[in-house]
């Protein structure tokens, strides 16, 4: 099986034990409060390092070019209170543009 | 009064429209990174869960691991344990259908049931949003790995590659709201930017979780 292959069934099987717990296993109680203010944190700093990674890293360096000009535009569409789909659009847009601009 | 569950409809609709630029840019980033159709298509249908299938294939076209990539995924849809725990009350069912309907715990599909407070609305809007969703991001993915995927260029040409930051950036905005998920935040950035230089591909994100330290006192 190649790593593609792998990687997506065996994240496939671990989310859907996540996804799954609560249904199947424990019906109307709750989780220990520590853990559940746990759960609530992980993805922010997970999301902060994804928006790092795929913004301004290229391998193991960093790399500053348009994708940083869609960036700073999103996060304006954002301030803004623009929905998710008018943020998307507004960061590729500002990349397209910025990267004809720049050559 | 209106309808409350046409405006559940309505709702899960909406939602199930703004995953499609994602999920496009999905596609188009399995194909980029050299995966076949369907897996593109294994991602978007077993995993079913954006951030996390975007952090999986980044680590491997990044020249990451099996088991970093499969990490990295993992912990951003570790938080579906919590919407399940949520949800658990409104979907109650026989066995086989609760384990059926789990496999939509995600982030749009429980924004869609607690928008209700009804449990049996709750039910409605999950199951609506859900489904949405789920048809909506399968075949954006197949779009954007068969028809926009072998067109580097044009993913470049068109800024589509800003999408994926931009779309992590959406996801993380409602939480700066809060002083200690800021906190884990910056914790988190200052973690994957020391590692970045140093670590293996992948590394970096999965000990960004380690950011959660700085959330937690205090609290």
């Amino acid at each position: 099986m190649s790593p593609a292959t792998l990687t997506f069934l065996g994240l496939g099987l671990l989310s859907y034990a996540f996804k799954a717990a609560g249904p199947l296993l424990l019906g109307g109680r709750r989780m220990p409060r520590s853990l559940e203010r746990l759960a609530t944190l992980v993805p922010g700093p997970l999301l902060a390092a994804l928006v790092i990674a795929s913004s301004i890293v290229v391998d193991r360096s960093f790399v500053f070019d348009a994708r940083l000009a869609g960036l700073a535009a999103a996060a304006i569409a954002l301030r803004l209170r623009a929905n998710f789909v008018v943020v998307v659009i507004v960061a590729a847009a500002t990349t397209a543009v910025a990267r004809a601009v720049l050559g | 009064m209106p309808d409350p569950r046409s405006a559940l409809r309505n709702r899960a609709l909406s939602i199930g429209l703004s995953t499609v630029p994602f999920g496009l840019a999905f596609g188009v980033a399995c194909a980029q990174a050299g995966l076949e159709w369907w897996e593109a298509a294994g991602f978007s249908t077993v995993v079913f869960g954006g951030s996390a299938q975007f952090a999986a294939v980044g680590v491997l076209a990044d020249g990451g691991a099996v088991g970093a990539a499969i990490a990295a995924g993992a912990l951003l849809n570790l938080r579906s344990v919590a919407f399940g725990l949520l949800l658990a009350p409104s979907l109650q069912g026989p066995l086989w259908w609760r384990a059926l309907v789990s496999q939509w715990m995600i982030d749009e599909s429980t924004a869609v049931a607690v928008s209700a407070d009804d449990p049996v609305l709750r039910r409605y809007g999950y199951l609506a949003g859900g489904l949405s969703v789920f048809v909506l991001w399968n075949a954006a993915t197949l779009v954007g790995v068969l028809a926009l995927g072998r067109a580097g260029d044009l993913v470049t040409r068109w800024g589509l590659d800003a999408t994926i930051p931009a779309a992590f950036l959406a996801l993380l905005w409602p939480r700066l709201a809060d002083p200690a998920q800021r906190r884990a935040m910056a914790l988190g950035v200052a973690i994957a930017i020391a590692l970045t230089p140093i670590a293996p591909p992948g590394i970096p994100i999965v000990a960004a979780v380690l950011g959660v330290l700085a959330g937690l006192e205090r609290s």
